[in-house]
């Protein structure tokens, strides 16, 4: 498999009264043609500004791409130019939102969003891309497609809006799907046919997918890769058995443990990180991770950790990531 | 509702029970849509809760779970009385809270509390963390001596594993996990023996998360509390409950001890419910069966006929489009409301 997306060490601030807020820290990652990528955090983390820096879309003011290089097939989006971006949204690369009620135009006819998409980017005619909105409604699981495509918004319920959105970006057969936090408004028999959906028709049409989540069931369930990031930068990568069954990093060893699990036995008490994640604006030299971490050291205060190989195509930040396993052992 | 007979318990309970702390019967809570602006009409009906029992022991945490819609928040507030039920009794402690009028509900008021699930929403922008805390004492005459409230005020801060100077700042200094501690610490100011917590953790993030539901568990066992956990989060609710209840479109369909729910479930909505739910381990994932149940939620203004799960069942048969299933226990504590299992 090829590269389809690389991102090197992106940097993303915004500029606000309170300081710089160092949103994403020099992130890099790649994207394979057809695989799915999830990339885990939680809140505040810097997933969702990375993702939206792919796409070029950061208002300004107050935040600003700074630094770093997003190549797509071969080339930089960052210094592509404003028409040629518009191009790619949505043809080359699509997004499917968290919120299905606000990502759509609540004044626009279903229909209307999709065939508008359709003439812009593939230049088809009104009715070529009436039967093609017809056709991608079907696909999405969406019964009587002819009577929703005269429908607003308003008239669906929150699963629905979002097969629309998933129609929406599957309409011009982009290469590549960013998904932020797609079903995290939804309930859960509906995430998971929403989810089911986004499986098949992403491997079934050979689309590529970034899932950005914070739920470590759903990428356990559906991610071929997991990224795992905190305070802007990614702190561990790898696949998903060695995420979830070797982590090497006290971040994603922490944020395993919290989670109460259905498979395990009930009884047994939480192990919380302790504290809060620190605020951007205020970074130091250290590891921003330090002040939660249970096996801080000194070093961790004076020098901040690069990613380094810990397995095969398995990264970790951590100063004492090849003594974890043992650390893991003795708490 | 006061108009309705008084129920005769002792046909209801076996002989020599003891009435348990808090008990749901028969709760209906119909909202009525209407027509027109100044002469309204009522047109239909939203069936938000239909006819729904339970008890909670003292000291139990019994879990509520179900999709968006289904009146597990509606049943919440009906308890607390921000809601007057349709029809049906809540008792608790022995009194029938929907008999009673706003003087009586009173010393009620301060043993039933809730925690809400948004802390961003729940909290006054405009109130010091402490003026907040301190009200409830002030309006119910707890605590009558200003510097007493105060120090109190810093000792529910410090329970709640927050820094006792957070009473000097505003909810927006504060982070989402702080605030919901800040929540916490007012149900807790009026030495509640009940508290009603409405998706009290959905929207915090895992790792705060554990943290509140940690707190949540030592507040119970410290002050004897009881818990009812409304929640959607499947794995949160088997973590902390001791018994669960489902419910579906207004209705309970399967009730019984944590384990039994989650190992042994028998309706067919339950089984599908816990089907969605992913588990944090690709090995487990790779092997699940992953069927999903197909269909969206019906609207309550119009459920289905018979039982309100036939749409999307799997087990369906003729009759479940008619008759409403019973309520019936299939073994000890284990109440499922369907004919085909």
């Amino acid at each position: 498999m090829s590269k389809l997306l690389e991102i090197k060490n992106l940097k993303t601030q915004f500029f606000t009264s309170a300081g710089t807020v160092q949103a994403v820290d020099g992130v890099s990652f790649d994207v394979e043609e057809g695989e799915t990528v999830a990339v885990v955090g939680e809140s505040g983390c810097g997933k969702s500004v990375s993702a939206l820096s792919i796409l070029r879309l950061i208002p300004w003011p107050p935040g600003k791409i700074v630094g770093g290089s997003i190549h797509f097939m071969g080339e930089n989006l960052l210094e592509v130019s404003d028409d040629e971006i518009r191009k790619i949204r949505g043809r080359q690369i699509s997004m499917v939102f968290q919120e299905p009620m606000t990502s759509l135009n609540p004044v626009l006819t279903i229909g209307l969003q999709l065939t508008e998409t359709l003439q812009h980017h593939l230049g088809l005619s009104a009715d070529k891309a009436q039967d093609r909105a017809i056709e991608l409604l079907t696909m999405v699981g969406i019964s009587e497609p002819e009577r929703r495509l005269r429908q607003f918004p308003h008239h669906l319920s929150g699963g629905m809006r979002q097969r629309v959105m998933i129609a929406l970006a599957l309409s011009c057969e982009p290469k590549l799907i960013i998904a932020d936090e797609p079903t995290t408004a939804l309930d859960v028999t509906i995430q998971a046919q929403i989810l089911e959906l986004m499986k098949n028709l992403t491997r079934q049409l050979g689309v590529a997918l970034i899932v950005i989540t914070h739920n470590l069931g759903v990428v356990a369930r559906y991610a071929d890769r997991v990224n795992v990031m905190y305070a802007g930068k990614m702190i561990e990568m790898g696949n998903a058995q060695q995420i979830y069954h070797d982590p090497h990093h006290p971040y994603t060893l922490g944020l395993l443990a919290s989670v109460p699990r259905m498979d395990q036995p009930r009884g047994n008490r939480l192990v919380p990180i302790d504290g809060q994640p620190p605020d951007l604006t205020r970074l130091d030299q250290g590891c921003a991770f330090r002040p939660r971490c249970r096996f801080a050291i000194d070093r961790c205060a004076e020098e901040i950790p690069l990613l380094e190989n810990v397995g095969d195509a398995h990264v970790a930040a951590c100063w004492r990531q090849n003594e974890i396993r043992d650390l893991r052992m003795a708490s | 509702m006061s108009a309705a007979p008084a129920l005769d318990r002792s046909a209801l309970d076996p002989p020599g029970a003891v009435s348990p702390f808090v008990e749901i019967r028969n709760l209906k809570m119909h909202f009525p849509v209407t027509q027109g602006t100044v002469y309204q009409k009522t047109v239909a009906h939203v069936k938000a809760v239909d006819g729904v029992s339970f008890h909670i022991a003292k000291g139990e945490t019994l879990g509520l779970v179900g999709e968006s819609g289904c009146g597990k928040t509606t049943i919440g507030r009906c308890i607390l009385q921000l809601e007057s039920a349709s029809e049906g009794e809540i008792w608790f402690d022995g009194e029938d809270l929907t008999r009673l009028n706003q003087k009586e509900l009173g010393p009620v008021r301060q043993k039933v509390q809730v925690i809400f699930q948004d802390p961003y929403s729940s909290l006054n922008p405009r109130m010091k963390i402490g003026s907040m805390l301190q009200e409830p004492m002030r309006v119910h005459g707890i605590i009558k001596d200003r510097e007493k409230r105060r120090a109190r005020v810093r000792e529910l801060l410090s329970i709640c594993g927050l820094d006792p100077k957070f009473a000097d700042r505003y909810p927006h200094e504060m982070s989402g996990g702080q605030r919901q501690r800040v929540g916490i610490a007012r149900a807790l100011s009026l030495n509640p023996e009940f508290i009603i917590c409405d998706e009290a953790v959905s929207a915090l993030d895992v790792s705060i998360q554990a943290q509140v539901i940690n707190l949540l568990e030592d507040l119970r066992a410290e002050f004897n509390l009881t818990y009812l956990f409304i929640a959607h989060d499947l794995s949160v609710v088997r973590h902390i409950s001791n018994r669960v209840a489902v419910m579906y479109l207004g209705k309970l369909v399967e009730l019984a001890d944590g384990d039994e729910v989650f190992d042994n479930p028998k309706h067919p909505y339950t089984r599908a419910l816990l089907n969605a739910v992913p588990i944090p381990d690709p090995t487990v994932e790779k092997e699940r069966d992953h069927k999903v149940i197909t269909g969206e939620v019906p609207s309550p203004m119009n459920p289905p006929s018979g039982c309100v799960f036939h749409p999307r069942c799997t087990l369906a048969v003729d009759s479940c489009r008619t008759s409403v299933p019973e309520f019936r226990e299939v073994s000890p504590g284990h109440r499922v409301a369907c004919t085909e299992i």
